[in-house]
């Protein structure tokens, strides 16, 4: 599935033309990327928690050469799904 | 961040939908990710990132009480992974940069 396949249930399901469907999803989407880049934690209930992490130097290599580089700090999204969504991909 | 919060906004950014559509759009969207993975196929958002199935597969494990052996059977996993867009964003201020 993709962006514009949501946009088409959500355009069934709210009756929006598919034109504002794929705009709504859009400023979804940007609400979201601008909490996360604001390192807010994001929780959604029945589906799960996006957190930003921040992880620091570490050491890592270069799969080809062997070569030992420094991996820069850097700051990570990570999902938790809740046990609904878990309990919902087991049915 | 919680979803009545995301709903909040959305009506905010966008007038033309009553409360009632925004709370609906955004249940529909997470519902729809969900509704994917449960029948085993992959969601795509671009800019934001990917939600996939990780299969964890059968386990022996035991019974902590007893002792007794039994099998842990294959589990499905959702998993996310965060797409090029939202990397580079989280990365882009306090000089940190992004290494290839």
């Amino acid at each position: 599935m993709r962006k514009a396949d949501v946009a088409n249930i959500i355009c069934e399901k709210v009756g929006l033309s598919k034109t504002e469907a794929m705009d709504r999803v859009e400023d979804v989407l940007n609400i979201l990327k601008t909490g996360l880049q604001r390192g807010e934690a994001i929780k959604i209930a029945g589906f799960g928690n996006f957190i930003v992490r921040s992880k620091g130097e570490r050491k890592g290599r270069n799969p080809r050469t062997g070569e030992e580089i420094a991996i820069t700090p850097r700051r990570v999204v990570t999902f938790r799904p809740s046990q609904l969504f878990k309990k919902h991909v087991n049915i | 961040m919680t979803k009545a919060h995301l709903i909040e906004k959305l009506s905010e950014q966008a007038p033309t939908l009553s409360h009632r559509q925004a709370e609906l759009v955004v249940n529909t969207l997470f519902d729809s990710i969900r509704d994917s993975l449960k029948n085993g196929e992959k969601t795509e958002i671009r800019g934001f990132g990917s939600f996939r199935l990780r299969i964890r597969q059968t386990k022996e494990g035991r019974n902590p009480k007893t002792g007794e052996s039994v099998e842990v059977p294959e589990k499905r996993m959702p998993f996310f992974k965060a797409g090029k867009e939202i990397k580079e964003l989280l990365n882009q201020e306090n000089g940190i940069e992004k290494s290839s």
